[in-house]
């Protein structure tokens, strides 16, 4: 009798505990639909925050007047400068930045934290301030610009200076993307090479840049994206002449205050670009796992 | 005759190490992992430096401390059998093995001629177009050793050949491997932490302690250490 009772009790103990188990369940599967729902609605919204002003770009161009911008000299002159300072800056930052990214995955110097700060600084400095700070160490009465004006050397508001202001800004986004490439290529593969009779070079030629290529090909695409983009240090810098400083973030911005068409003209080449850039490092990307060792 | 007796001051201890191997003799260099098997390797390939001491090969300095010779990696002549193989993933099987004659500068036909010669000898012509990633644990040793072999080393130096193989395999590649140093009749160090894996290989064993080595003897004694005095040791007999 007692272990009836005690039986019946048991039961009941595992129906209350079923019963909970299923609220509790119930619970954390609509906390769940919940959360799965806000997160997706997030996920909306910054996807439209960011389309919507892209596509009403597309949206609001009359097609007509944007073709007959393309004719425009100011358009056809900011595309020349921009494509020509962007491209001369990326060569620039990959020649110069390709060793120092090396040497920074490779070896140990003193000073070596601070000299990494000092190369990551240009990401997170204001443009404006980058382009005055530009303009105190290189312009006429600048601290070196002074002694390359008596030598008969001037910088500021030149095309020089724009590739000087593009090399600024958008040479940490190559060496930070060449540094993980070269760290990421295994040491013993450089050994091995150096055991079998090639020298430092031969191995960094022929081991490392094939296995970093991918990478440092991206690398090149962010500067180079960024140096297209470069507005802020430029104009404080190499100022905003047709022909000779006005890149086209610049030319938008001057065409603004008179021609909407032609400022939409370039505002829609310098999408196109954009995204070609993004898809671009987006497949590289993807070849350098292809490419990675087991 | 490769002669060497160098000191370097590790992280955890002081590294000093005298070794000599004669043409044609394979020496095991055991011990457990992190006793500085790989450094001594490193140490004589060059790719690491001494803080004292001399390296020499048949009467020529690759590192003296005291007439200050450090003869570069690539200048040593030394064939070296990496633990992971480090082939090169971005080559196919044939350019891993040309690798070190392109190095050399040495003519196309002659690298041809070499390499086809060496890849048909190890029963890797089949495969010379494939990936250096993507053929198998065994293959990649083979690879591995014809790379090392094909510079016609003067010394030989292989990081655990057998540990990143399959165990059924082990048996096959140990005898081919033993054939095919003795062929090259130069001095051998082959480390590992696991006796019983390569000790028909060799001729001659040193047991490596902290940096030291505390047991010297022939190969075939060395699988005795073992179960002698060393027995209650279990630091040490966890080699064999």
């Amino acid at each position: 009798m007692a272990t009836d009772q005690a039986k019946i009790g048991y039961d009941r103990g595992l129906k209350c505990r079923d019963r909970d188990v299923d609220a509790g369940d119930l619970f954390s599967r609509a906390k769940m639909a919940g959360l799965k729902a806000g997160l997706g609605a997030l996920l909306i919204l910054a996807m439209a925050f960011i389309a919507l002003p892209v596509a009403s770009l597309f949206l609001k161009s009359p097609l007509d007047a944007i073709i007959r911008s393309l004719h425009d000299p100011m358009v056809t002159d900011a595309l020349r400068l921009s494509l020509m300072t962007s491209t001369l800056t990326t060569a620039t930052v990959v020649a110069m930045g390709t060793p120092i990214a090396y040497v920074h995955a490779r070896f140990q110097y003193p000073g070596k934290e601070l000299a990494d700060s000092l190369l990551d600084l240009p990401v997170i400095m204001p443009p404006a301030v980058a382009g005055i700070a530009l303009l105190m160490a290189f312009g006429r009465m600048g601290f070196l610009g002074h002694y390359l004006n008596a030598l008969g050397f001037s910088i500021a508001f030149t095309t020089m200076a724009v590739i000087f202001a593009q090399v600024f800004v958008s040479s940490p986004f190559y060496i930070r993307q060449a540094r993980t490439s070269f760290e990421d290529v295994d040491l013993s593969l450089e050994n091995a090479a150096r055991t079998l009779g090639a020298s430092r070079t031969y191995t960094f030629f022929h081991v490392t840049i094939p296995l970093a290529l991918n990478g440092l090909i991206s690398g090149a695409i962010m500067a180079f994206a960024r140096s297209l983009g470069e507005f802020g240090a430029t104009i404080m810098f190499a100022g905003n002449l047709q022909g000779r400083t006005q890149t086209m973030p610049l030319a938008i911005y001057t065409a603004m205050q008179g021609d909407l068409d032609v400022s939409l003209c370039l505002a829609l080449i310098l999408v196109i670009i954009s995204f070609l850039v993004i898809v671009l490092v987006k497949l590289l990307t993807r070849q350098v796992y292809k490419n990675a060792p087991n | 005759m490769l002669q060497t007796d160098v000191r370097k001051k590790l992280r955890d201890f002081d590294l000093e190490v005298s070794l000599s191997v004669d043409d044609g003799e394979i020496l095991l260099l055991v011990g457990d992992n992190g006793c500085g098997k790989t450094t001594v390797l490193n140490l004589i390939a060059g790719l690491m430096d001494p803080d004292a001491g001399l390296i020499h090969q048949s009467g020529r300095a690759l590192f003296d401390s005291d007439l200050n010779v450090n003869v570069p990696p690539e200048a040593r002549n030394i064939g070296y059998v990496f633990q992971n193989y480090a082939l090169f993933p971005h080559m196919s099987v044939y350019d891993n093995v040309a690798f070190g004659l392109k190095a050399r500068k040495i003519p196309a036909s002659e690298v041809d001629f070499m390499v086809k010669d060496r890849l048909e000898a190890a029963g890797l012509w089949e495969i010379r177009k494939a990936r250096a990633s993507s053929i198998s644990g065994g293959q990649k040793q083979r690879v591995a050793l014809a790379r090392a072999l094909i510079i016609e080393p003067e010394v030989l130096l292989l990081d655990e050949p057998l540990s990143a193989l399959d165990v059924r395999k082990q048996d096959a590649v140990r005898r081919e491997l033993r054939e095919t140093i003795h062929q090259c009749r130069v001095p051998s160090i082959i480390v590992t932490h696991d006796l019983r894996n390569v000790a028909c290989i060799g001729d001659r064993a040193s047991l490596l302690e902290m940096g030291r080595i505390t047991l010297s003897g022939p190969a075939e004694d060395a699988m005795d250490w073992g179960r002698g005095a060393l027995a209650e040791d279990s630091a040490r007999s966890q080699f064999y």
